[in-house]
């Protein structure tokens, strides 16, 4: 092929690329430019930030077509940018929720009144550009894409963080956050290096392709080559999920930033650092194309006796043929089944243990949101164990996963928006200064016990289903493998069920049972506008009745995951 | 809407409560009484429409689910989830129960004055809670109801409770919210290893599946397998095929029905609740309002007793045969210590409470009584009476202990203690209610021709053919009841004098008082009298034919297996003896032909196996031919 010739194709594949299934990041891209050209014309400054948020987020969202998930019509997977990105169904929801989210969240900004109007255009840039990285993340297919979208999510937050001005609990938690970024980042990039040094390739596809091949063939140094890059990558995952044992940026910088963003860092970034967990396991653990497995085996893949390949064939039969799945990946399988697994519980383990002794209501958020970042990693490891075996159980798991996000957004966003208005009412972030609210504003004080229930996964609230389903696919991951590990999975994940109460019954506690405060204010009324009541309200009631449509949302995110596996 | 069509029926029946508290929402602050007055309403209709739509259609002949009272609609399909309810004579005796024990603690209540409109509402979100449990018949649909019931009582405990209300109230809540997921894992397991097509058309036609699930059963490939979340179809399957029979878990021949079972018993015995897991009713008991506690004695015991029969034996026979002798020592256990631990009390309420630990011990016990076995030829009579003893002691524990629990309300609310010591002549004081309190303390401890008593004597009959010292245990804790309730009466209510403060505020008892305790007494009274006319005869059916299910596959399916284990056990012991018997040859190769085979579908096989065992003529000729077979294949 001649160089012209690559150059012609590469160009028509950009231009094929683009429009639309790249729609809604062009979009993002162009209109961070354009507003902040606004700001610099005379006029642009009285355009209210937050409605120029909406509009472009609404215009992405628009593009993003997400009646393509429920309209019943195949969404074909394909690869973008000669497969630096992927579309599929799961990129279509994955970008819906992020933008839905950005919406609700420029509008809780705005009845929250932070940032204050100079900052508003600035601070809506970056939520916009994070935004943009965090989409990325969700369509990655290729390694360096993953760092990039992973720094492209990651640099705006830092600066939300420190959004605070003049505050220094801010600005250290900006401090913490950025230096804990750039070291994850860095280990990351340093995985991906000897990834790619081993596999020749950081194309998720091919690298599977290449691990299919040689992973027979590599000796045991490679082996651990392979495995180090592999827990490498894992490290910058895990620092975006908040993981233990990379979450001790977490508490601190949930303390030190505004309520808002705490709202935006553990749902939005969260979400996304999810669906890259599940684009990059996935992309290890399955050779793209299963019909070629058997002939790929077949094939003499030169250099290496024959009795190499007998020998580690057996050693791949005793190490449980059946409980990871069958072929020259289950070695590749387990190491991802355990080591997702085992960060899952321990951070869902951790977080809730730690969350019991917290007295600021972000610290506690903070470590609630670590708990359920780990529930929600639970279900990437049924959908590897049985990725070959049972696609669809697999694909099943996946969903479930989707269905937690999406139920996972209106509580979180719930909460801190709750906390924001009483943030701004009360002067204070404190579980004790809501001793006894419930006889100032009970509206808002019954729904946010909704909303601690719900993420205590109680039915008949919305978190129960999530969890539901999770657990749903774990057993039945684990009844068709026989996997023994995900039946452990599964009984942490019930009994940190029943331990996370505590604390979020405690809060619940002081707002309903204790007295009042002799310091808080004796002024009568609610302590929340009418406005900020409404948009709770719009938040809660989903939470309350979800139970009633599950089964649109269901087919919804089983729709989206159904072309993963 | 049509009310013969049981959906909207049973919906408005559970529904109603709720729908009334979400309205309640609208009535402005400080209308008190209203909100009472219509909270009472509310209950009495309830009340009504339970009678009017259930309790007269039905049908005491028909010992199944009700055809005229049972509905499936799909609700989640994808999880093949239905909205699916149904009465039987288990159901129906609970559901009047319920209904009427919320009506009496709704009169009970009205001395509550604290936050009138948040009592009321939670008060009626836990009655639709408690009216669901007892009717749902697909497990996620109970399961949701289950925990619907935990935040009402939790803020009913914690916000109108005693001194140390936010503790009795947490641990009320971490008690039975650990029961409750180790139950959602065991209901996950049962889920997935269900499959609606090993049924046959005909008991698929039985089960009153959604025509979402049918379509489903319809559509299956081959090999593909239909889950189901319906508790009458999991039963079959526990019962007919051998789906949940699969597996090693962690020990040797305990399978996932096993720990399904052992999961589910944690969850109900943690309400029923038993010794060791009953240290939370104690606690809530003495710091919750008197109607509340009216109702956790009342119903919230009885879901657990429910849920054993309802769900744990049906599912999953197996392990309950396995378990017999555990779940019988878990009821004596209970009813021992409870006896025990109420007649060190010196807190009255404490003492009641305590008493319910070993009353509900009669249930589990009553339960857990698996008397038939080939020693017996499979004679079920004893173990139906445990059964019916354990549902009338339910029914009677409700009244009877709802009705201790008021009248120790009543006294603290005049003179704000309860130390046992410190009472005394309240005979001459309140004859009134002391009367009332004398025919329900004495329903309590069992007495002949008071509802407590038929309970008890069934269930310890019925132990008798169990286990003759687990009978005299049990009949004995008899003498320790009767202990602590005569010693309390003697201390509360006989006497020359009133020992305790606040003596000057003793006065007779109101009328409204009078007419939840006249209520209790009369209820205990007839059905003491005329247990049979009054509860018994709505069960009978719906029992029976739960214990010849069970006899039956005990015949059929444990005992032949029971058989084959022995055999097996036999070989082994043999083979490793030093003088091989003759018949040696016969076991392995049994044992190597069935291994072969699918235990699903082969009851008849494993029958036939039985017959061998026990007719020598056959066996001998198996044994000849064996060695030929193993040599030709």
């Amino acid at each position: 092929m001649h160089v012209h010739e690559i150059a012609t194709h590469l160009i028509n594949d950009t231009y094929a690329s683009l429009w639309p299934k790249f729609a809604p990041e062009i979009i993002l891209a162009l209109s961070i430019m354009l507003m902040l050209i606004v700001r610099i014309l005379p006029f642009g400054q009285r355009v209210p930030g937050f409605l120029m948020a909406i509009v472009v987020a609404g215009t992405a969202l628009v593009f993003a077509n997400p009646g393509q998930l429920a309209g019943g019509s195949e969404i074909a997977r394909e690869e973008l940018f000669t497969g630096m990105l992927v579309y599929d169904g799961f990129t279509v929801f994955m970008r819906t929720f992020l933008l839905v989210f950005a919406i609700l969240f420029a509008v809780l900004t705005r009845l929250t009144r932070n940032p204050e109007q100079e900052d508003a255009v600035d601070f809506y840039c970056l939520v916009l550009g994070s935004t943009l990285g965090m989409c990325l993340m969700a369509s990655a297919n290729h390694l360096l894409v993953v760092f990039l979208a992973v720094e492209m999510a990651s640099v705006p937050s830092y600066v939300l963080a420190g959004q605070l001005k003049y505050n220094r609990r801010s600005s250290e938690a900006s401090l913490k956050y950025a230096v804990y970024g750039a070291g994850a980042a860095g280990i990351m990039l340093y995985g991906i290096s000897l990834l790619a040094g081993v596999l020749n390739t950081v194309h998720l596809p091919t690298m599977a392709d290449q691990l299919f091949q040689v992973m027979p063939l590599l000796s045991s140094d490679q082996r651990m080559v392979l495995a180090l890059g592999g827990l490498m990558v894992m490290v910058g995952l895990a620092f975006k999920l908040s993981a233990v044992p990379f979450h001790f940026w977490c508490p601190d910088v949930f303390e030190g930033a505004s309520s808002e963003v705490n709202a935006f860092l553990s749902v939005a970034s969260k979400a996304a650092a999810l669906a890259l967990l599940v684009r990059v396991a996935i992309g290890f653990s399955q050779a793209p194309d299963r019909i070629a497995e058997s002939a790929v085996v077949a094939m003499p893949v030169a250099v290496v006796s024959v009795d190499t390949m007998e020998v580690t064939d057996e050693e791949e039969s005793t190490a449980g043929e059946s409980a990871y799945g069958s072929g020259p990946l289950t070695p590749v399988r387990r190491f991802m089944v355990l080591m997702i697994g085992i960060i899952a519980i321990v951070t869902c383990t951790f977080g809730n243990l730690a969350a019991y002794a917290q007295t600021n209501i972000k610290r506690l958020m903070a470590y609630s949101t670590i708990a359920h970042a780990g529930y929600m990693m639970m279900a990437v490891p049924p959908a590897i164990a049985v990725a070959t075996t049972h696609p669809e159980i697999a694909a099943s798991a996946v969903s479930a996963l989707a269905l937690y996000v999406a139920i996972y957004l209106l509580m979180n966003l719930a909460a801190f928006a709750i906390i924001a208005f009483y943030r701004n009412s009360l002067g204070s972030e404190e579980i004790s200064a809501y001793s006894g609210l419930i006889r100032r504003s009970p509206v808002i004080v019954v729904m946010f016990a909704l909303v601690l229930f719900s993420l205590v996964g109680l039915p008949p609230l919305a978190g129960f289903l999530g969890k539901f389903a999770i657990f749903a696919s774990i057993t039945n991951a684990w009844r068709v493998s026989g996997n023994g590990f995900l039946l452990l999975l599964l009984i942490v994940g019930g009994i940190n069920t029943a331990i996370s109460l505590f604390y979020y019954l405690r809060v619940v506690k002081v707002m309903t049972i204790d007295p009042e405060l002799d310091s808080s204010p004796a002024v009568g009324g609610s302590p929340v506008s009418l406005l900020a009541g409404i948009y709770v309200t719009i938040l809660v009631v989903p939470i309350v009745t979800l139970l009633l449509y599950t089964e649109e949302l269901n087919k919804w995110t089983l729709e989206a995951t159904k072309q993963l596996f | 809407m049509n009310f013969d069509d049981p959906v909207y029926a049973l919906s408005l029946v559970v529904f109603l409560p709720a729908l009334v508290a979400v309205f309640m929402t609208l009535l402005p602050k400080g209308s008190d009484d209203l909100v009472k007055l219509i909270t009472f309403v509310t209950t009495v209709a309830t009340l009504v429409l339970v009678a009017v739509f259930m309790l007269s259609p039905f049908d005491l002949a028909d010992g199944g689910m009700q055809p005229e009272l049972t509905f499936s609609k799909p609700w989640i399909p994808s999880f093949s989830i239905d909205y699916f309810m149904g009465v039987d004579g288990i159901s129906l005796p609970l559901v009047v129960l319920t209904a009427f024990i919320s009506l009496v603690s709704m009169v009970a209540a009205w001395s509550i004055n604290k936050n009138v409109k948040g009592f009321c509402m939670l008060f009626l979100v836990l009655e639709t809670g408690m009216l669901g449990v007892f009717l749902a018949l697909d497990f996620f649909l109970f399961y949701v109801f289950w925990e619907v019931m935990l935040l009402p009582m939790y803020f009913l405990i914690g916000i109108w409770g005693g001194p140390r209300k936010e503790y009795a109230a947490i641990k009320f809540f971490l008690y039975t919210l650990f029961g409750s997921v180790l139950m959602l894992i065991a209901i996950l397991m049962l889920y997935f290893n269900s499959d609606l097509t090993a049924l046959d058309a005909d008991t698929l036609a039985q089960l009153h599946l959604s025509e979402a699930a049918m379509q489903d059963v319809a559509d299956a490939t081959d090999g593909q397998m239909v889950h189901t979340f319906n508790i009458l179809a999991l039963a079959k399957m526990g019962q007919t095929t051998d789906l949940f029979s699969q597996g090693d878990i962690l020990f040797d021949g305990w399978t996932v029905q096993h720990w399904a079972f052992l999961l589910l018993l944690i969850g109900f015995v943690i309400k029923v609740p038993s010794v060791p897991v009953h240290t939370w009713l104690p606690d809530a008991h003495v710091e919750a309002p008197t109607p509340i506690s009216m109702i956790l004695a009342g119903v919230l015991l009885k879901m657990g007793g429910y849920g054993i029969i309802r769900i744990c034996y049906p599912i999953c026979p197996d392990a309950g045969y396995d378990f017999a002798w555990f779940v019988c020592l878990l009821g004596v256990v209970s009813m021992v210590y409870g006896a025990f631990a109420a007649l060190a009390q010196t807190d009255f309420k404490r003492m009641v409470a305590y008493s319910s630990v070993s009353h509900m011990g009669y249930v589990v016990l009553g339960l857990g009584v698996w008397s038939v076995s080939a020693a017996n030829g499979f004679d079920s009579t004893s173990w139906n009476m445990g059964i019916k003893g354990a549902m009338f002691q339910m029914i009677g524990h409700g009244i009877s202990s709802a009705g201790m629990f008021f009248m120790v309300g009543v006294i603290y609310e005049r003179v704000h203690h309860r130390n046992l010591n410190e009472f005394g002549g309240l005979y001459g004081r309140m004859p009134a209610y002391t009367a009332m309190a004398m025919i329900i303390f004495f329903a309590g401890l069992g007495l002949p021709g008071l509802c407590g008593f038929i309970g008890e004597v069934l269930v310890v009959l019925s132990v008798w053919n169990f286990s003759s010292l687990l009978a005299v245990i049990s009949a004995s804790v008899v003498v320790l009841t009767a202990g602590y309730i005569l010693w309390a009466i003697q201390r509360v209510y006989l006497g020359p004098e009133y020992k305790g403060p606040h003596g000057d505020e003793i006065t007779p008892i109101t009328a409204r008082e009078a007419s939840v305790g006249v209520t209790l007494a009369v209820f205990a009274v007839l059905f003491g009298v005329f247990p049979h006319f009054f509860a018994l005869r709505y069960m009978d059916a719906t029992i029976d034919r739960q214990v010849t299910e069970l006899t039956n596959w005990t015949k059929t399916v444990k005992t032949p297996q029971l058989h084959e284990a022995e055999e097996a056990n036999q070989a082994v012991a043999d083979s490793h003896g030093p003088v091989p018997p003759e018949s040696e040859t016969l076991f392995p190769t049994t044992i190597e032909t069935r291994d072969g085979h699918q235990a699903a579908s082969d009851v008849q096989r494993r029958v036939d196996g039985l017959d061998i065992s026990k007719s020598a003529p056959v066996g001998s000729e198996r044994r000849t031919g064996d060695p030929l077979m193993n040599r030709g294949v």
